[in-house]
């Protein structure tokens, strides 16, 4: 029998916890807080939750610079953790802002609506924080079965429902065969903690041993199904369309950012000794994914079912990170993912301010003019269409001029060229969205733009963040690099 | 792998078991067909309408709400073991983790998740 030495209390870094505290209690906090009366115009769920996040975020960054592990190394926080905690939490406080006015008006303005999401939030922290296959497994059913709920939160909309079902079945799934990898993982090297796991196969003679060939395949299905990879994307346009705006937006940018943390850490620390093995297959799923996305997304004309192809080809140009692995391939992932977040989130927020009341027009037709009728909107949504294709002077640009060159670096030349290629093709895409903004009449129903503070508020964050950060990306870069120093 | 050799003498039991009983009973088996005996419930019950329709979404929750306490048993019952070894650390462990699934069950009850109608 192991040895059982008696945690302290004490020497807990309550810090370093803070952050999941912070989510849990203010999620809890939220379900209670709904049998308490409120006068009808309130958002308080809103409040808490911006309160709960600032708090998390806050917490984290207190001890930035600290290296701590918990609970018998299951939990560990280091610059990784402090990186995606931080990133989770401002990418929920902007789904908070572009959500306070959107669910009001379209009448799912629920106490659970916010609870649901801090609950995501802090599966995604505890995905990024894990270092053990359980907890990994933990953070993410707690992210997707908070996320299975917001999809269908709409319910009165069929289409919303059906998202959530196919979002449901298919991610169970998922997770089914994530548990299975973890378990021939554990069979084949008696251990779920992703260090020990290391530690087995830097010197053991069973790299060959089918067990672990499978279960380390089984694993990547389940993190290729959370990130949208090809051939484990299905789910991804239904659900992204069906899910109210404001949640694809949350989903789109937070889920797949999990996902990545997730697998960045597996990848990095547990299976260095098998790159020879996972380096060809995600060269693979990565050149597929660029492919399929950005082709399928050419003939969508709803803008949330295109933006759901883009934000697919999107985690394929991500892979080409992962696969180039170590420091560059790490923190150009990292800063890919900061920079996709923001400007995912401003188009889908840009998206979720059109319509009255409960309707939803977002195809491209609907998008016809509006750079005329309300030019600020207009000049966001453009600069975030350029953003995501790849143009200067924003922040998508300075991403994929980093990413590719550590690619080159790495020397994956194949894989660059098709990522170059399907830059340019993803491009056309984009720009027709502005194209019908500038260069096409409204039709006979203009859309109704449901302008709010606070949804302002959010596109001038994003916005900002888009612009700032192709301008200035510095910052943001040492800092990827630093986050992604302790993993190696 | 020699340690999974009597879990693979078990699967071969167990197949063995089961083909054999159902092949040997299939082949002595008195074969008398008539209307009662090919209905849905041989005890005699009238079989109303068929399996496929829609049940109320209620018996779901419960299902959901039976695992959820289940599980609280399940964690309950090893910490009680221990609970010597554990001391002042698992007994406020274990506390918070009823009072998170307190929470739920508060909310739960407010919502009326529990009345049938």
């Amino acid at each position: 029998m192991m040895p059982f030495t008696m945690p302290s209390l004490i020497a807990v870094d309550w810090w370093a916890l803070g952050a999941v505290i912070a989510l849990s209690v203010g999620a809890m906090l939220l379900l209670v807080l709904e049998f308490v009366p409120a006068p009808p115009a309130s958002n308080r769920g809103a409040f808490v939750t911006l309160l709960a996040l600032l708090a998390a975020a806050g917490s984290v960054l207190e001890v930035r610079d600290a290296r701590r592990s918990l609970f018998d190394g299951m939990f560990l926080h280091d610059g990784f953790t402090v990186f995606f905690t931080v990133l989770f939490c401002v990418i929920g406080a902007v789904a908070v802002l572009q959500s306070w006015d959107y669910v009001k008006r379209t009448r799912i303005n629920h106490g659970e609506y916010y609870a649901l999401l801090l609950s995501s939030t802090l599966g995604m922290v505890l995905m990024a924080a894990s270092n053990d296959l359980i907890t990994i497994f933990l953070g993410l059913e707690l992210m997707s079965l908070a996320l299975y709920v917001l999809v269908g939160f709409r319910r009165t909309r069929l289409d919303s429902s059906e998202a959530a079902m196919k979002y449901f079945l298919l991610g169970a799934f998922a997770s089914g065969f994530l548990l299975y990898g973890i378990a021939l993982l554990y069979g084949a090297t008696g251990t779920t903690n992703l260090a020990k796991v290391a530690m087995f196969l830097a010197d053991s003679p069973m790299i060959g041993n089918p067990m672990l060939i499978v279960g380390g395949l089984l694993l990547l299905v389940g993190f290729g199904f959370k990130v949208a990879a090809v051939p484990f994307h299905m789910w991804t346009p239904d659900a992204y369309e069906g899910a109210p705006t404001t949640v694809t937006g949350y989903m789109s940018a937070g889920a797949k950012a999990a996902g990545f943390a997730a697998l960045l850490r597996v990848l990095l620390v547990a299976f260095p000794p098998l790159m020879s093995e996972w380096r060809p297959i995600l060269s693979w799923i990565a050149a597929l994914t660029m492919t399929v996305g950005n082709v399928t997304a050419l003939l969508q004309t709803n803008v949330k079912r295109m933006l759901a192809y883009s934000s697919i080809a999107h985690a394929g140009y991500l892979l080409v990170a992962v696969v180039a692995g170590g420091l560059d391939g790490g923190s150009a992932a990292l800063f890919y993912l900061a920079v996709y977040s923001f400007m995912n989130l401003g188009a889908f927020g840009v998206l979720a301010l059109l319509g009255r009341g409960a309707e939803e027009r977002v195809t491209i037709k609907d998008l016809a003019g509006l750079g005329f009728r309300s030019p600020m909107l207009g000049l966001a949504m453009t600069v975030f269409m350029l953003s995501l294709g790849g143009v200067p002077p924003t922040s998508g640009f300075m991403g994929k001029v980093y990413l590719f060159s550590v690619a080159v670096k790495a020397g994956l030349i194949p894989l660059v060229i098709v990522g170059v290629l399907n830059s340019v093709v993803s491009v056309f895409y984009y720009l027709r969205v502005t194209v019908a903004m500038y260069m096409q009449e409204p039709g006979a129903e203009p859309v109704e733009i449901a302008w709010a503070p606070s949804a302002a508020i959010a596109v001038v964050i994003t916005l900002a963040l888009t612009l700032w950060w192709g301008v200035q990306a510095q910052d943001l870069l040492t800092t990827a690099q630093r986050s992604i120093l302790g993993l190696l | 792998m020699t340690e999974y050799v009597p879990v693979l003498l078990f699967l071969l039991v167990a197949i063995g078991f089961a083909g054999g009983t159902i092949g040997l009973s299939s082949l002595i088996v008195p074969r008398r067909r008539n209307a009662v005996k090919n209905s849905s419930y041989e005890c005699g019950v009238e079989p109303v309408g068929d399996a496929l329709q829609r049940f109320t979404v209620k018996f779901y929750l419960v299902a959901v709400l039976f695992i959820l306490f289940d599980i609280e048993a399940v964690f309950l019952y090893p910490w009680a073991v221990t609970f010597r070894r554990l001391g002042l650390y698992g007994l406020i462990e274990m506390a918070l983790f009823i009072v998170i699934l307190f929470v739920g069950y508060v909310y739960l009850l407010r919502k009326r998740a529990l009345e049938w109608d």
